[in-house]
């Protein structure tokens, strides 16, 4: 199920600002990679990059390539659309879809995408609810609207919709930014137990959630603000919180910035 | 921070956190000397409009609210006062015509509203018989209105998905964007004039109650196009991210995420536009012609409607044909509040559902 995905030079524009400059490094499969880096770094729209969501923004463009194992997402012939079933996304703050009950978020990106078998879509949601640690808070009002859930249990919902379509790679932009101590707990746990099966890669302001979730750490930074954001180096999440290479990574992660 | 709470000088802005206050009844007192005021005035001076009477209880109510509160409470409290005491003035103001329009209509029209009334047309019945009805208009606005709502609303909604959702603002959304303001200025005998001449006219077709609908069509338009265009902003854009990022088409998408989450002040809008074009009387006169006979069919021969039949019945001028254009003007009234009435239960059932 999981891939592994290999960026070579890729810039990314909004308008002729670039926000992210020649960004290369690869993200292995079934493992944790968590972006770290200062606010306006570009880490989310690097990460938004990724499964062609960054030119959903009107006047943002791309350049360089995306290989997702042997096939390049920014390559002819490839349908956005398919690229986003094939690697989904989880967003900062929780939005399940007002009109929809939680069974039907869940089952969103099956219904929506044609999916017409009911026992079918009824499995899909039970897993993947259970997947989300969610089912045995749910389970006995699927049809009340997602959007009465706690803002924890909403977040779990979006990654239950998210993994609902089985995607290879789950990108998580933030996502227990909104979230209290206990909830991000939940989705902390929750991504331990994912990436047995996804390629996850999480951009986090926590530096102790990146320390705690994933296996590789990739740290973020520009050199003044309206620069683009560079990559400053990528390595095994505990090199780069005991020994990193470069200078400027330590000084972030131990506080010493600017 | 030492010198801070040592220094004997005191800001000027601390003061005891307690203050007098008015009791809470006082707006009441006031507003019953005010008016007690106003009549005693009103029958010494003579004054005999009413009005008038209202009028100097108004002034007289907010100007005692402010003295009042300026003597007890202070000046800040009394600006407070003299602002809250206006907006009311104001509030009462405008709600002052609205129940007049009403108690007017009612009073007139309800006598003349019956079981024949409303089925029955004015067929072979003279101006100054007593009688007859309005079911051949009532027919024909329902007819005319809903062919024009038929067109328009789906035109509409299109255009606002295509401002919003395609046009991200480049030359064609802005030129749309124009044309659909200035529509919206277009006075109603404009819309009429160009059909007249564009389909009547130059294409040769008879006058029915299409051509009206067609007039009301664009109308109706522009109203539909700007409230859908609202609406749609409103939708917030993470829930389109979210369903983009399901890997679900940009079309779909639109139709079953940003759609849905709207639908409700869609309605709305719809049923404004409705009422604002169901009481129009100036291309009616104009491409429907009018007639006192049922005619069902809009497609054929001239109809009738109830704004035009209110003209005509008050223009006939006799007492019985007056109260008949009370009668069918109250109709009209009811059928537009009832609309809104439809318009609201649709919007409530339809809102994306709260967190209870």
């Amino acid at each position: 199920m999981a891939k592994r995905i290999d960026v070579s030079g890729l810039n990314a524009y909004y308008g002729s600002f670039r926000a992210v400059e020649d960004i290369s490094m690869t993200v292995e499969p079934r493992s944790v990679t968590a972006f770290i880096g200062p606010s306006g770094c570009g880490k989310s729209t690097f990460l938004r990059t990724l499964n062609r969501m960054h030119e959903v923004v009107p006047g943002a463009r791309v350049e360089g390539k995306v290989m997702l194992d042997n096939e390049d997402l920014y390559g002819n012939g490839i349908d956005p659309v398919a690229v986003r079933r094939t690697i989904g996304m989880v967003f900062q703050r929780p939005n399940p879809f007002p009109t929809m009950s939680i069974k039907e978020n869940v089952a969103a990106g099956l219904k929506l995408n044609g999916v017409r078998n009911k026992k079918l879509v009824d499995e899909a949601v039970e897993r993947s609810l259970k997947g989300a640690n969610l089912w045995n808070e749910v389970k006995d009002r699927l049809d009340r609207p997602g959007a009465g859930l706690s803002g924890g249990q909403q977040q779990r919902l979006c990654i239950a919709r998210a993994i609902a379509v089985e995607p290879q790679v789950l990108l998580m932009d933030e996502p227990c930014s909104a979230l209290d101590p206990i909830s991000t707990l939940a989705i902390e746990d929750l991504i331990g137990e994912l990436k047995e099966q996804f390629t996850i890669v999480i951009v986090t302001h926590n530096m102790q959630q990146a320390a705690r979730v994933s296996d590789r750490t990739a740290f973020f930074n520009l050199s003044a603000v309206g620069q683009p954001g560079r990559l400053i180096e990528i390595d095994a999440t505990e090199k780069i919180f005991s020994n990193p290479s470069v200078q400027a990574t330590e000084d972030y992660i131990s506080g010493r910035f600017g | 921070m030492s010198t801070i709470s040592t220094s004997p000088r005191r800001s000027p802005l601390q003061g005891s956190l307690k203050e007098r206050r008015l009791p809470r009844w006082t707006p009441v007192a006031t507003v019953a000397g005010a008016v007690a005021l106003a009549v005693v005035l009103g029958v010494v001076f003579d004054i005999t409009s009413h009005l008038q009477w209202g009028l100097m209880a108004a002034i007289f109510f907010v100007a005692g609210q402010y003295l009042l509160a300026r003597q007890v409470e202070g000046p800040r409290q009394a600006k407070n006062g003299l602002v809250s005491s206006l907006v009311w003035v104001a509030f009462l103001l405008a709600l002052l015509p609205l129940f007049g329009l009403l108690y007017y209509t009612i009073s007139k029209g309800a006598s003349v509203i019956n079981g024949t009334f409303l089925t029955h047309s004015m067929n072979l019945i003279s101006p100054n018989q007593v009688g007859g009805g309005l079911y051949h208009a009532l027919i024909a606005t329902l007819e005319q209105v809903g062919i024009a709502t038929l067109v328009a609303t789906p035109l509409g909604v299109l255009t606002a998905v295509y401002l919003v959702e395609y046009g991200n603002g480049g030359p064609l959304a802005k030129a749309v964007s124009f044309f659909v303001d200035v529509m919206t200025g277009v006075p109603s005998i404009v819309a009429g004039l160009f059909i007249l001449t564009f389909w009547i006219v130059i294409l040769n077709q008879p006058y029915t109650g299409f051509a009206g609908s067609l007039a009301l069509m664009i109308l109706m338009l522009p109203v539909v196009v700007r409230s859908t265009e609202e609406m749609l902003k409103l939708v917030p854009n993470e829930l389109r991210e979210a369903s983009l990022a399901l890997g679900v088409p940009k079309w779909l998408t639109i139709l079953r995420v940003v759609l849905p989450t709207a639908i409700g002040g869609i309605t709305t809008g719809v049923m404004l536009a409705i009422a604002r074009i169901i009481g129009e009387t100036a291309p009616i006169l104009m491409l429907v012609f009018g007639t006192d006979v049922i005619n069902t069919n809009p497609f054929k021969d001239p109809q009738s409607s109830l704004p035009l039949y209110v003209y005509q019945q008050y223009a006939a001028g006799t007492d019985a044909s007056q109260a008949r254009a009370w009668g069918a003007a109250l109709v009209l009234i009811a059928l537009v509040m009832l609309l809104n009435l439809v318009a609201r239960g649709i919007a409530r059932w339809k809102a994306p559902k709260a967190s209870r």
